[in-house]
């Protein structure tokens, strides 16, 4: 099978790449466009820790065939910064301790992102719901829970 | 694997009734991904139908329904003005599947196609009543969404046709709906028992009921003794323990290592309790 | 280690436990935070190489057969297929040897299977190709034809007379006559004499209980980046918890001089033991010699499932005795445990942590190492005692409540203490188990009222913690800040613990220190990240290289000054004159000192190698409530909290994640998390969708106590931390299962039907 030519936008950027269409848009943003930031804890939507949105909705990369990047806009965890400024979230989670070996926070920060984008002023409930489905073996999901709810509050009185 | 982008059913249609092997259609892929990933299909042919015009959209329909989209998502039909409130439990049940991630990107008729016992959204459709409209070489047909199914991972589906629309019934005055599943965790499992409820009430009394049940037997089940033993009642414990029976008499389900038969009738009575008396209240709430 | 080499340095900072510490008991943020929050920091799979092939592993769908034949020819013939690789390609020079004494042979019998695939998912051969689709398609060209043995994966079944043989002479010498060849470790201790303590007391309950495997869940599979000549050097990149250890191991199995072989560490996304560990590594080395290139080789979630990990499963029976004033009288424990294909089940370990939080006259445990088909396990956080702390810390909680007495001081009346004779055979120096039950006595939680449905369980837990090898070196720039090179991946934050114990000794902030993970080639050997011995073992060798540094700095002092060395003290971070010359010269602040070093005698640097044997054992105490849906058989876990020795807490919030972490996964293993085999022999929950580990919406916040009781054994008095956290989990909510709904569990893991079957038989009996 030839190689079919994308066009999409990642993080702001247009990106041209050639894909097997049997490669997940994971396998094309770690292999063919160097964003390992998104990382494959299972390749089968259970974990979460390759989370991106697509067109600003919230996404496993590895659901998604990198074919199907056409014509879309890309977030992932290496556009959350703001040039040298961190994002809230980042900044909280840094300061929280709401990682202790850093691979699911990539894909929790864009999840948790998202979720402040649509929802300000999240529930404990609906925060720990919201990421149900990002996986974390290290913490217990507590100072991620207190991180997530501190930078809302923190961005509402900023606003 | 070669994959297509048709502009219309037209040309997936066409695409699928002259492909070999093994064809399979994408639309939120959270199902075919998965295989694909874990080598258990690999299509010789894949046709992404999320170019096809319409295929986002949920519309009112002439009848006072809903006709929503084949390639609308989860997210969309939870975020959505109207339905929510008209269906709570078709878009509870819909809802439920997978994570927020994956209801970003799966949808209702994937889950019906995917044909698993166990599918969230199915056994609140199959409460609801709702259809799809089938396309194929010979033309688009309605079906029942509980005639889709044939067995676990099978379909009635013919060769070269394709599911192009949902379709809700209308909802009307005093209809009320519920849908709730038991799973080990809070989130992220399979349902080792799901139960769709689906009433509608004249003052306290039940004037229509449907129930359908999901993980407890080889394709969702409609249990049809539901509405002989609701109707006319006001869901008095008579009436529950009615459909309770009902409910675990319908259950031809396998031991698993999800779930025991055991296990699994004993949660399908649990189940028709608590999700008929949610229903009742909506129904009841909404007269 | 003797104490006294952790007296107060003369000149030095005072190094007691309670000192005013400036930097150690802070919470400064992580060094490598923002690499984390950003996606920048490089974890195994994150490297890639010029010309590098990707490679992919065939394994066994079968439990137990004979290799009759591999085809690999149509695989290789396969256009960008560039090798393959079967046993063959490995060392024939790896002796084989019974129980642990042939751990290398066990290891690469593991790494790729030879006559016998021994388990579902045992791996027979591997491809490297030019891209990872190619690989995994040639996978499938691989003929390779097996012969059907009779299988076991049950740890009692394996035991059985005719029971089919994993391996004949796999037992070592330790096992009694007679016993089925699947046995092949057996271990035994105590003291006193239990029958005549049975014989005292006024209650004795007899119990048997399991626990299934569960999988250490380390959200990032394994993965490596692998280059080998046949020269016979080779780099190595992999995901860790002790890039030695796989150089050495790696070293053995493909013929090569260790130091030939450099290997990194990358970023580890969670280890829990499972990472201390070979599997891919020489794999992909030995591919990548017969490819003449780069290949990385990352394994996918049902590989690590069907693969790597996990912990044993248990099969156990307790009896303990109690008189009605709550003193236990005598405790007998024996210990099943199957740990795969492989000797190396952490039955020892169950069998001394069992009873370690009593002070028990007469104390009596035996356990047993036995083979089965499934994969070989691998540590898991305090690998053997929390299954151990499950059925021991069950019988004490159905003791009182028989008894009537209070579930904490009865633990209280019998917590051993300094100077107990533990029942794995020392002496306790200073613990801390008797502050943890006050510390769970005195929180609101424990006097908390709880809801209809609800129920309170408690249970203690014990780790011994380790030492081992360890070697540090810090280096001293120009403008006075220091680099740390350590060679134990920090997995949950311990760049930042050192960087604490570095700043304390030498006196400049913690942001003038970078701690490195160093690779094997750029510092001497260091044991693995494991038994909570980073902090502790890492620590004091930070602290001593610092010391060292100090040391040469303040020599450079007093040459500046021309007095004695002796005459120099180390005051927050300046040299200073002490005794007669008090106060003759101005300090000199450690830039001072640097800034010039190249010109007063060159580099300052400090080291330090050793093996520190003071590592100081650490004890838990845990509160739970949990909820049980009478209906369903489900269990909420609705409060937590947990209290834990940490000796002294350098790195506060990284010790309270620590806590948090441990009881977040005992809640799973204690709740949902199990390896389900069917009876073909084959895992059928490789997945993270049915090896359900808990989600963000399954837990409450889960509360710490940190309490210290310093380790005599380091001089700021730390004890790991890591582990002890993930013991009293499972016995705690199995204990508030009971008080909830009235019935006992003494199968892990609790799941709703087991609990539903329970409360059928409560109604039965009613």
């Amino acid at each position: 099978m030839k190689k079919i030519h994308v066009t999409t936008k990642i993080n702001g950027d247009t990106v041209e790449f050639l894909c097997d269409p049997r490669e997940t848009l994971l396998d094309v943003l770690r292999d063919r466009l160097g964003l390992t930031g998104a990382k494959e804890g299972c390749g089968t939507g259970d974990c979460g820790a390759c989370s991106v949105t697509v067109d600003g909705r919230l996404t496993c990369s590895c659901l998604m065939l990198g074919v199907e990047a056409e014509g879309h806009e890309i977030g992932t965890v290496e556009g959350i910064a703001d040039g040298e400024e961190l994002h809230p979230l980042q900044k909280k989670f840094i300061e929280y301790a709401a990682l202790q070996c850093g691979i699911c926070t990539p894909g929790i920060l864009v999840a948790a992102k998202n979720l402040l984008e649509r929802n300000p002023d999240p529930t404990e409930e609906e925060v720990r719901y919201w990421l149900a489905g990002n996986l974390c073996r290290c913490t217990g999901y507590d100072k991620i829970i207190r991180a997530v709810l501190d930078t809302a509050a923190e961005m509402r009185e900023a606003s | 694997m070669n994959y297509y982008k048709p502009a219309t059913f037209d040309e997936a249609i066409a695409i699928a009734s002259g492909a070999e092997g093994i064809t399979r259609i994408l639309a939120g892929g959270t199902d075919v991904l998965v295989q694909m990933r874990s080598d258990i299909v690999t299509p010789d042919t894949l046709i992404d139908i999320k170019a096809i015009d319409g295929v986002k959209d949920i519309t009112r329909a002439e009848d006072g329904g809903w006709t929503i989209g084949v390639a609308v998502c989860g997210a969309e039909i939870s975020e959505h003005p109207d339905l929510p409130r008209e269906w709570p439990g078709v878009v509870e049940a819909i809802g439920l599947i997978g994570s927020t991630q994956v209801q970003g990107r799966a949808t209702p008729v994937g889950n019906l196609c995917n044909a698993s016992p166990a599918a969230d959204s199915v056994p609140a459709l199959v409460a609801a009543g709702a259809e799809v409209t089938v396309q194929g070489p010979n033309g688009p047909r309605r079906v029942a969404v509980e005639d889709i199914p044939t067995g676990p991972g099978r379909t009635s589906l013919q060769k070269g046709e394709i599911i192009t629309a949902l379709h809700l019934p209308p909802r009307g005055k005093g209809g009320g709906d519920a849908y709730q599943r038991f799973i080990p965790r809070t989130e992220m499992d399979i349902a080792v028992v799901g139960c769709g409820v689906n009433l509608r009430v004249s003052g306290q009394v039940i004037t229509e009921a449907r129930m359908a049940l999901g993980a407890v037997a080889p394709t969702v089940e409609r249990v049809r003794g539901a509405a002989d033993a609701l109707v006319g009642t006001k869901l008095e414990d008579s009436a529950l323990d009615a459909l309770a029976d009902l409910a675990q008499a319908a259950c031809n389900p396998i031991d698993d290592k999800r779930g025991t038969v055991k296990f699994r009738t004993h949660l399908a009575g649990v189940y028709a309790r608590r999700v008929a008396k949610i229903a009742y209240e909506r129904a009841r709430a909404a007269q | 280690m003797a104490l006294d080499e952790y007296k107060p340095q003369k000149g030095g900072s005072e190094l007691e436990t309670d000192h005013q510490f400036k930097y150690v008991g802070t919470r400064p943020d992580r060094p490598d935070g923002f690499d984390k929050v950003t996606g920048r920091a490089r974890f195994g799979a994150d490297m890639y190489a010029p010309g590098m092939l990707h490679a992919a592993i065939l394994r066994s769908p079968h439990a137990h057969a004979r290799i009759v034949r591999i085809d690999t020819s149509k695989a290789e013939a396969m256009e960008g297929v560039k090798a393959v690789v079967t046993r063959a390609d490995f060392s024939k020079n790896v002796p084989f040897a019974p129980g642990m004494a042939g751990e290398f042979w066990n290891i690469l019998e593991n790494v790729m299977a030879g006559e016998k695939v021994l388990y579902d998912g045992h791996a027979v051969a591997a491809v490297a190709a030019t891209t990872p689709l190619i690989a995994r398609d040639a996978l499938k060209a691989i003929e390779v034809e097996y012969e059907i043995l009779p299988h076991v994966t049950d740890v009692d079944e394996a035991m059985k007379p005719d029971a089919p043989v994993i391996r004949e002479g796999a037992a070592d010498k330790s096992v009694p006559e007679g016993m089925h060849p699947n046995v092949v470790r057996y271990h035994e201790s105590g003291h006193g004499d239990v029958e005549a303590g049975f014989a005292e007391a006024d209650l004795v309950i007899e119990d048997h209980f399991t626990t299934e495997a569960t999988h250490q869940g380390y959200i990032e599979p394994h993965a490596c980046l692998a280059t080998l000549g046949s020269d016979g050097k080779g780099e190595l990149w992999c995901c860790t918890q002790g890039h030695w250890y796989v150089q050495k191991v790696c070293a053995a199995l493909l013929d090569l001089e260790t130091a030939n072989l450099r290997v990194t560490a990358s970023e580890i996304g969670g280890g829990f033991g499972g990472k201390t560990t070979v599997f891919i590594e020489p794999v992909a080395l030995a591919l990548s010699r017969k490819a003449n290139r780069p290949v990385k080789l990352v394994m996918s979630r049902s590989e690590v499932f069907r693969a790597t990990g996990p912990t044993a499963s248990a099969s156990m029976d307790i009896k303990i005795g109690m008189k009605k004033d709550g003193t236990i009288t005598a405790a007998k424990g024996e210990f099943r445990l199957q740990g795969g294909a492989f000797p190396g089940a952490p039955m020892e370990f169950t069998a001394m942590c069992a009873f370690a939080c009593y002070n028990l006259k007469n104390v009596h445990q035996v356990g047993y190492d036995v083979m089965t088909n499934r994969p070989k396990q691998a540590a898991y956080r305090a690998p053997g005692s929390p299954m151990a702390a499950f059925a021991v810390e069950s019988v004490i909680d159905e003791l009182c409540n028989r008894l009537g007495l209070d579930p904490i001081e009865v633990r209280l009346k019998n917590a051993a203490r300094e100077g107990t004779k533990a029942s794995y055979g020392p002496t306790f120096p200073r613990i801390g188990l008797v502050e943890t039950l006050e510390a769970a006595k005195a929180h609101p939680h424990y006097s908390a009222p709880l809801k209809p449905g609800q129920g309170r369980g408690i249970s203690c837990g014990f780790w011994f913690n380790h030492g081992g090898e360890t070697s540090v070196s810090l280096a001293l720039s120009e403008d006075g800040s220091a680099q740390v090179m350590v060679g134990t991946p920090d997995i949950g934050g311990s760049r930042a613990s050192m960087a604490l114990m570095a700043a304390e000794v030498l006196g400049i902030p913690f942001e003038k220190i970078r701690v490195t993970i160093a690779d094997t080639g750029s510092l001497g050997y260091n044991e693995i990240s494991h038994g909570s011995r980073v902090t502790y073992a890492s620590g004091l060798a930070t602290i001593k290289a610092a010391q060292d540094a100090v040391r040469k700095l303040r020599q450079r002092a007093a040459d500046k000054w021309g007095i004695d060395v002796e005459a120099v003290d180390w005051v927050d971070g300046c040299a200073v004159p002490s005794g007669p010359n008090a106060g003759d010269f101005d300090p000199l602040p450690l830039a001072e000192i640097t800034k010039n070093m190249g010109a007063t005698g060159g580099p300052i640097s400090g080291h330090y190698e050793a093996t520190p044997e003071g590592a100081g054992v650490s004890f838990a105490t845990h509160i739970v409530d949990a909820e049980v849906d009478r209906e369903t058989g489900s269990t909420r876990v609705v409060r937590y909290t947990v209290v834990q020795d940490a000796g002294k807490a350098i790195h506060p919030t990284y010790v309270e994640g620590q806590f948090q972490g441990g009881a977040a996964q005992g809640i799973g293993w204690a709740l949902n998390e199990e390896y389900i085999y069917g009876p073909d022999g084959r895992l059928q929950n490789p997945g993270f969708l049915d090896y359900r580990i808990p989600v963000a919406s399954d837990l409450p916040m889960i509360d710490t106590v940190i309490v210290e009781v310093p380790n005599p054994g380091h001089p700021y008095g730390v004890r790991g931390v890591g582990e002890t956290s993930i013991c009293p989990p499972l016995a705690a909510i199995a204990n508030a299962v009971s008080n909830a709904a009235g019935v006992r569990l003494r199968d892990l893991p609790m799941r709703p039907s087991r609990i539903l079957e329970e409360l059928e038989k409560q109604q039965g009996d009613a």
